[in-house]
């Protein structure tokens, strides 16, 4: 308590004093900050090996230069325009047929009155999110087997099919609809809740104006989760550059590496594989360079158009 | 209350039913793989088996929960969740409670320091010769370290920690308690909701993931539970075969299937209790600052 009253008049030297008092909190930082130096930062240093002749034994320092070589290389190799164009066109397909699945179904959940039944539906649609890509892949996996799988059989009694994952046809759409079925019921939970936040005073208001639960959905709901619509499609445009690698890597076969082989799955096979370590990492690097130029300009968008912004 | 028109009833009906289908597609691929798990396997070969099991037996269970690899892979994931668990709560809540303090200084570029690292990436390569560097490549270290910090849940706690009243803190001060005190005694006890859906978030990441074993681990006694599942799904029969001369009398189908299902099991069983703890993530996380 004496502290407080000799305490200094100069600004500078009273955040030198918070500093000196608030010491614990810098410590509280410290096992954190040296998780993201070794796991993040240092990596990014190690980034530098894209513009190297990266040699294990001589080490990220002591590799020799090789400028832009593995950028070059990357831009004659056919494979690389390949992997480029699935990232996207999956990403797009994604953003175009994955996307409006979550809010059809948090407003026809919304409709439910029954508690019990409401809830019941939501536990069993979250579900599969909770479940790894490999139980996920195995199921997917399984029901398309050209040999009795469920998905199959019944297509075959309806003339159809079959769709395997072998055939270059289909794949993408496996792809998109796999990832559907195990992701949309719990991307739902984010517009239920912008649902449950709209003020019902709108909705008494549209019931004295004379709207019935068509018009309330289509002037009311809609317009009150609009920016949580607009936030969700900015997030997945900061994300194109991405694909689900766990998932991929399940599904995906040589047969249709045309279709389905990806910036992050390309990445591991040259990398890991075939231990072309500066070429895989000067892959990665431009993976990192676009998303996160899609990144700010998503943000950027989002902040003109929404209140919110990522960061 | 309600006036309902004759069009929105016939909307109600088709909407429960909608929502019933939908339930079902949720359900099915599981009930299907349940059903020929415990079918005779002559019956699964035929691909007669639908949703009811054909010639009910378990020895293809009996073959799995005995099964020394099922076991101790297992084991693994049961300590990488728990260790990784732990660690991750405990570092990354230290983290988010000095940055919800809005008097410590230099807040601003110490958040962005973190929250840096979930925009841009160095990349797998890199992260991975950091993580040989360590000499991690090939223990359970590998599984868990990388993964022990996360800005996503960072957030979730930020907030968390930002919306208790200040007056706390501040008495705790007066009384002689450090910051450490105050975390520890007053912020982690009174943050339990919080902590707990970051648990859960967490162990659910810890528990499914098998790309870091793709890449980390090699010897086939430290896989987890996702990647021996990997091993029995995707390299069909080789393996099971060889290693179990035992084995042969059973179809790899069904082993597989049975595998599948016994390692969905510890999630199902869980997933109920913890529910409520996942749909309060996505509230707390959506608080803006």
């Amino acid at each position: 308590m004496t502290d407080l009253r000799r305490r200094p008049h100069k600004a500078s030297s009273s955040k030198f004093k918070r500093l000196k008092q608030d010491k614990g909190l810098y410590l509280m930082l410290l096992p954190g900050l040296i998780v993201i130096i070794l796991f993040h930062y240092l990596p990014m240093y190690g980034a530098i090996i894209a513009f190297k002749d990266f040699n294990i034994i001589k080490g990220i320092m002591g590799s020799p230069w090789a400028g832009l070589k593995h950028f070059s290389n990357l831009l004659y190799a056919p494979e690389f325009y390949r992997v480029f164009r699935n990232t996207l066109l999956i990403s797009i397909y994604r953003l175009v047929f994955q996307f409006p699945i979550p809010i059809i179904l948090a407003l026809l959940i919304n409709e439910i009155r029954n508690v019990l039944f409401k809830r019941s539906i939501q536990t069993i649609t979250y579900l599969p999110h909770f479940l790894s890509w490999v139980i996920v892949g195995a199921l997917t996996i399984d029901l398309l087997s050209p040999s009795g799988g469920l998905i199959n059989k019944v297509l075959g009694s309806i003339g159809l099919g079959p769709v395997t994952l072998m055939d270059k046809k289909y794949f993408r759409t496996v792809l998109v609809a796999s990832q559907t079925w195990k992701e949309a019921g719990w991307s739902a939970i984010i517009y239920l809740a912008a649902i449950s936040s709209i003020d019902t005073e709108l909705y008494e208001a549209a019931v004295v104006d004379g709207a019935n639960r068509w018009k309330q959905t289509l002037h009311v709901t809609l317009p009150g989760i609009r920016s949580t619509i607009v936030f969700i499609i900015l997030l997945r445009i900061s994300a194109l550059m991405l694909t689900d690698v766990e998932q991929v890597l399940m599904l995906y076969n040589p047969l249709v590496y045309e279709v389905g082989d990806v910036i992050g799955t390309y990445v591991y096979r040259q990398g890991l594989g075939r231990m072309k370590y500066s070429y895989a990492t000067a892959v990665g690097l431009f993976q990192s360079v676009v998303g996160f130029a899609c990144l700010v300009v998503a943000n950027r968008l989002s902040r003109k158009y929404t209140d919110t912004s990522m960061w | 209350m309600i006036i309902r028109s004759r069009g929105e009833k016939i909307f109600s009906v088709f909407n429960h039913l909608f929502l019933v289908v939908l339930a079902a597609i949720m359900l099915l691929p599981f009930l299907h793989v349940l059903a020929k798990s415990l079918s005779d396997e002559a019956a699964v070969m035929a691909g007669y088996v639908g949703l009811v099991p054909i010639g009910f037996n378990l020895r293809t269970y009996k073959y799995v929960i005995n099964n020394y690899e099922f076991l101790r892979s297992l084991y693994v994931s049961v300590v990488v969740t728990g260790v990784g668990t732990f660690l991750h709560v405990l570092i990354t809540s230290l983290v988010a409670y000095p940055l919800s303090r809005d008097y410590l200084v230099g807040r601003g570029p110490i958040t962005f320091i973190f929250i840096f690292t979930m925009l841009f990436s160095g990349g797998l390569i890199p992260t991975y010769l950091v993580v040989k560097g360590l000499g991690l490549v090939d223990t359970l270290g590998a599984l868990i370290f990388p993964g022990i910090f996360s800005v996503f849940n960072m957030i979730i706690l930020r907030n968390y920690f930002a919306s208790i009243p200040d007056s706390l803190e501040e008495a705790a001060k007066i009384d002689g308690c450090s910051h450490l005190g105050i975390f520890f005694r007053i912020m982690l006890p009174l943050s339990m909701p919080a902590i707990a859906t970051v648990c859960v978030y967490t162990a659910v990441g810890y528990w499914n993931n098998y790309f870091s074993a793709l890449i980390y681990i090699n010897s086939r006694n430290l896989y987890p539970l996702a990647m021996y599942l990997r091993q029995v799904v995707v390299d069909t029969s080789s393996q099971l075969v060889d290693l179990n001369p035992e084995i042969s009398n059973l179809n790899p189908q069904s082993v597989r299937n049975a595998t599948v299902i016994a390692s969905t099991v510890p999630i199902i069983v869980v997933y109920p209790f913890l529910q409520k703890y996942f749909i309060s993530g996505i509230m707390l996380g959506a608080v803006k600052e």
